[in-house]
């Protein structure tokens, strides 16, 4: 299979444009099963009460906010490598959608910590690197948005997003040693998850939702973007 | 290649030198808003002692970051930068000897004056020599870092502003390792592992920046 053949503006809409309702689909489906399975079958946390469901929305959002962002400088990476047209498109599209799970994952998260921690903001090391995550999502699209040719555009925020990726984990840490009030990470690839079956699968369904979500409205996007540019 | 370092070196101190006042722009924003600080939270000796650090460093970061604008800008306007492109010496150690001159110019007197500015806010002598040093060692990290900013946004609208949203997210490390080494020392830890972290940030900043620079600038030159 040649990899490449997608790899041109006018291949790609068509497929992009059949495969997008798909993912919608099973965003609507996964996201409506993660929802019931969260709010009506997973039992009460025995110490938060109900107001721990909040992370059925929070936790997958902020994986997915941190996630779109390594997407985003893996395809600003191919485009600088392979100078195809493409790359910076996906790029571009996907800024929003993750700047929006970013703030999502604050906003919710500020919401849990009202009844849980008394407050609504903590300068903890996550909500920091979250906020800053926030930061370099919306330097990237400012700078796509005041270069009026679109290849400098497209170029000059891939290296921007391979900086920032490369910061990250360095941000990560800086902040994760500065200061930690943050519960520990409740589901770890090393030791599984510390949590009920049916919250983690009403998680899980919630994050594949998201993800779907995701993909969809970044093809969407994509699509925009091709006939904004090519018109 | 050396010989391409020390005349662009040497260039852009003659350039800085010859408009002193830009120097002195940025070093009199550093004491003011060093200065402002006081007269907005109020005098009290032990609360002005705590936020020291931390206001010290964010006014280093502001006035590093004043002055990035024009790394780039006049060789960019008379068409030096061109010539630099298309030059025999590689375009990363240009690079990286614009952003040593760059910190010359606007980060080397910061660390000379901070101590001034911490007898201004009470901070013990013994913590003098970690925040000198945490500066010394910091800001040639943000010259490197917004150089890449810098080189980005050359010729862009609203470049000032939007440099300022670009780079300011990357330098929270270096604002977090330079603060709290100051921090660690007055709680009687010792800052050097912040201090070493710093160090490290340097060497690695050192190593790669200069490549994302001269990237940046083919990016913006095309």
């Amino acid at each position: 299979m040649n990899w490449f053949w997608y790899a041109s503006p006018q291949t790609f809409d068509p497929l992009a444009g059949r495969m997008a309702p798909w993912f919608a689909l099973a965003a609507a489906l996964l996201a409506a099963a993660g929802l019931y399975v969260g709010f009506f079958v997973a039992p009460t946390d025995a110490q938060q009460g109900e107001v721990y469901r909040i992370i059925f929305i929070h936790v997958p959002a902020a994986w997915l906010s941190m996630f779109i962002y390594l997407v985003m400088a893996f395809w600003a990476a191919l485009g600088l490598a392979f100078n195809t047209r493409l790359s910076g498109m996906m790029a571009s599209a996907l800024a929003p959608t993750g700047a929006l799970f970013t703030f999502i994952a604050l906003w919710t998260g500020s919401l849990w910590g009202r009844p849980t921690w008394g407050t609504y903001w903590v300068w903890d090391a996550r909500l920091t690197s979250e906020l800053v995550l926030l930061f370099l999502y919306l330097g990237f699209i400012a700078l796509q948005a005041a270069i009026d040719d679109p290849r400098r555009a497209d170029r000059a925020g891939a290296l921007l997003a391979i900086v920032g990726a490369v910061n990250i984990p360095i941000i990560h840490y800086s902040v994760v040693w500065w200061n930690t009030l943050h519960q520990g990470a409740s589901v770890s690839v090393t030791r599984g998850a510390s949590m009920q079956s049916q919250m983690l699968i009403a998680m899980l369904l919630m994050a594949l939702g998201f993800w779907m979500y995701s993909i969809a409205v970044t093809l969407v996007r994509v699509r925009c973007i091709m006939r904004e540019r090519e018109a | 290649m050396v010989e391409a370092v020390l005349c662009v070196v040497r260039r852009d101190l003659l350039l800085a030198w010859r408009r002193r006042s830009d120097i002195a722009t940025a070093l009199l924003f550093f004491i003011i808003v060093a200065s402002l600080f006081p007269l907005g939270i109020g005098f009290e000796p032990n609360l002005l002692r705590a936020i020291a650090p931390g206001v010290i460093w964010v006014a280093a970061l502001l006035s590093s970051m004043l002055s990035l604008s024009r790394l780039f800008a006049a060789d960019h306007a008379d068409g030096t930068l061109e010539q630099m492109l298309l030059g025999a010496s590689p375009l990363g150690v240009i690079a990286a000897a614009k952003a040593a001159a760059h910190w010359i110019v606007s980060g080397l007197p910061l660390a000379l004056i901070a101590p001034l500015i911490a007898l201004q806010y009470d901070l013990p002598a013994a913590l003098t020599p970690v925040l000198a040093l945490s500066l010394l060692l910091g800001t040639p990290v943000l010259s490197l870092i917004g150089a890449i900013g810098a080189a980005l946004t050359l010729g862009v609208r609203g470049g000032g502003i939007l440099l300022s949203l670009l780079v300011l997210p990357l330098y929270v490390p270096v604002l977090i390792l330079g603060a709290g080494s100051v921090e660690m020392a007055s709680a009687g830890m010792g800052g050097d592992g912040q201090l070493l972290l710093l160090a490290a940030l340097l060497v690695a900043s050192c190593a790669f920046a200069p490549w994302a620079i001269a990237s940046a600038l083919r990016i913006s030159m095309e």
